[in-house]
């Protein structure tokens, strides 16, 4: 017997939560085609892996992240590869995400936190994405989306004027070493960093620090040359590898290719973090 | 400091003023006090949980069989059903209370006719105010079982004499900790109901009912002796810490736990209400000064909403391998891993191996 959240929620009213780290898959598979087209269609139903309060990690002060599923990348060093099929998220209403933040809305205030919408990756339920970003803003909670800008030519720039920090990941300089590592191009990220800068948005960069795939200096130093010279990059986080994901590219069977990479030393991640910081960003 | 020293608790000074005035101060523990104006009759905790697992067995204990509260018809039928549970939990709560308060005054008065205080005494005003510092053990395990039977369903297993002794939960309910009123309510009247019922008997010099929701180390003894309960406890298993929910149920973190807990109103519960939260220091933010501010803020985030106590325990690596065997002591401990906060206790081995190795490089 047991008597946890873990079963399949039952409906839309359910909103069950859980750590980014634990496997889910299917929880969104009883939900028709037709209502999920509808839904990517006109955003008013998402598909979320998992959320969480409290998080200290994830942009400036403390915050509510909700974690969306379905992204167009597959990232050799990804550790939540089950947000990769949008399905594996639970269907929830655009009107109950709003609900569910909007309870925290003071104390986001008081912790000069706020709200941030990851993945996943959130740019591939746009619509959905967008207007809860919008509903939150209108709040008055600070709104954050972590993104690879991958798609980021879907959003117009009244959408982009709803959210007050843009955490953009870059992955690498080299468009063969991206394409190898991520499976698609670079360009549309970069352009959308371009874009973001010219709307003079905040941006965050978050750079995977992953021995023998992302380390190469030459390779680290052009990415922060291109940061440092969009001129609004406030901050760049240089993310250590970790092998928390290993278990899930185990179950869900698909062959992980950097099973036996450890992740970087203290000295390693120190001097990546140099490599960035000598085109003078702020790194931490 | 907090930070540094794992070693120091916050209180909320502006409730207590409420209640006490400006000079009260923290006593012993959690407790409020008027320092020399003002003395504590203790009075440890009484473990609700039991007293639902009487109400099901009509006052049977649900591990010896032996009939210990007042006789009642038991529960019948294959599944409970939530008004009938709530009406005799009700019933039992009085008894309970009633048993409570008299246990007290009988040790109180005993203990001023052998072993008055004297010279501790001797250094407070005439007339003391006197509280009668009742308590509660075990609320979020009653609560989540009142919710599971109210919004799962919860079938009964008995054994041969009629006892149930288990109970076979389907489907979800909410559970506290997760900032969710559909169960918050239900632990917000156990409290409210339980000081109601405290109040109705007299005390020992006239003392102040006050109760607490606070656990030092009872919360294991009481889960000891105490048989499964409705929410898929296992008999045997600690409850969570004061007014905690249990480890691992509070799914969404940090702010939502304590925006539970801090529902639970200070007036059925001045001797404190505590939630215990355990971290280590990188899962406060990125820099030292970063995580200085979000704790600050944390703190002010949950007394703003009428928190009362929170305990800050800040980890190294010897009781994070220690969190690893003994979940139940480290509720709701967050750890930072690259961008990440994860929640310690319910990562498998491998990942908390992985974690501890990486969180505490060199240490």
């Amino acid at each position: 017997m047991t008597a946890t959240a873990s079963g399949r929620p039952s409906g839309l009213t359910t909103l069950t939560a859980k750590d980014p780290f634990e496997l889910r898959v299917g929880l969104g598979e009883e939900v028709p085609e037709q209502t999920v087209r509808e839904a990517l269609a006109s955003g008013d139903m998402g598909f979320v892996h998992s959320f969480t309060t409290g998080s200290t990690v994830d942009g400036p002060g403390v915050r509510v992240v909700a974690w969306t599923t379905g992204c167009m990348w597959r990232c050799r060093y990804c550790h939540n590869p089950d947000t990769w099929a949008l399905k594996n998220g639970f269907p929830v209403s655009l009107k109950r995400a709003t609900e569910e933040v909007r309870k925290y809305r003071h104390g986001l205030r008081v912790m000069a936190g706020g709200f941030t919408l990851s993945g996943g990756e959130p740019l591939m339920q746009h619509h959905f994405s967008m207007k809860l970003l919008a509903a939150v803003k209108a709040m008055g909670v600070h709104t954050t989306i972590e993104t690879n800008g991958f798609f980021g030519d879907r959003v117009s720039d009244a959408e982009i004027a709803n959210i007050d920090l843009v955490m953009l990941g870059i992955k690498s300089w080299n468009p063969e070493r991206h394409k190898d590592l991520t499976g698609q191009d670079i360009a549309p990220t970069l352009a959308f960093a371009r874009r973001l800068a010219h709307l003079r948005k905040p941006v965050w960069v978050r750079f995977v620090l992953t021995p023998g795939l992302t380390d190469d200096p030459e390779d680290m130093a052009r990415s922060a040359e291109f940061a440092a010279d969009l001129g609004n990059v406030e901050r760049v986080e240089v993310l250590p590898f970790h092998q928390l994901g290993r278990y899930k590219w185990r179950r869900l069977g698909l062959e992980y290719t950097l099973a036996d990479t450890l992740p970087p030393t203290e000295e390693e991640t120190a001097r990546a973090c140099a490599v960035w910081r000598a085109a003078g960003l702020n790194v931490v | 400091m907090a930070i540094d020293t794992s070693s120091i608790q916050f209180e909320n000074d502006e409730i207590m003023r409420s209640a006490w005035g400006d000079d009260g101060a923290i006593a012993c523990c959690v407790s409020p006090m008027l320092v020399g104006k003002q003395m504590q009759f203790f009075g440890a905790r009484a473990n609700l949980a039991k007293c639902l697992l009487y109400a099901i067995n009509g006052g049977r204990d649900e591990v010896n069989g032996k009939q210990v509260g007042p006789e009642e018809e038991p529960v019948e039928g294959e599944c409970l059903d939530f008004e009938d549970v709530v009406t005799r939990f009700d019933r039992m709560m009085d008894w309970l209370a009633g048993v409570y308060v008299n246990a007290l005054n009988v040790i109180h008065y005993m203990h001023d006719k052998y072993a008055y205080e004297r010279l501790e005494m001797a250094l407070h005003d005439y007339a003391p105010i006197r509280t009668m510092a009742c308590g509660i053990a075990g609320l979020s395990v009653v609560a989540d079982s009142l919710s599971a039977i109210k919004h799962a369903k919860v079938r009964v297993v008995r054994d041969d004499t009629g006892l149930v002794i288990d109970y076979q939960t389907e489907g979800n309910f909410p559970m506290f900790g997760n900032n969710d009123n559909r169960v918050d309510q239900i632990a917000t009247w156990v409290v409210g109901s339980f000081m109601s019922k405290i109040r109705k008997h007299p005390t020992y010099r006239n003392a102040l009912h006050t109760q607490s929701i606070l656990t030092i180390t009872s919360n294991v003894v009481y889960g000891k002796a105490t048989g499964n309960t409705p929410d898929g406890r296992r008999q045997g298993e600690p409850f969570a810490p004061g007014a905690n929910p249990m480890h691992g149920r509070d799914k969404i973190g940090i702010h939502a736990s304590a925006a539970s807990v801090a529902k639970i109103p200070y007036r059925d519960a001045q001797d404190g209400i505590s939630l215990t939260t355990t971290l280590v220091p990188t899962g406060l933010g990125r820099t030292a000064e970063e995580r200085v501010t979000n704790l600050t803020a944390m703190l002010d985030a949950f007394f703003g909403v009428t928190g009362y106590h929170m305990n800050i325990n800040v980890l190294n690596r010897d009781t994070l391998l220690d969190a690893i065997d003994h979940p139940e002591k480290y509720p709701s401990l967050t750890i930072r891993v690259s961008g990440y906060a994860v929640n310690f206790v319910r990562l498998t081995r491998e990942q908390q191996m992985d974690v501890i190795n990486r969180t505490f490089h060199g240490a």
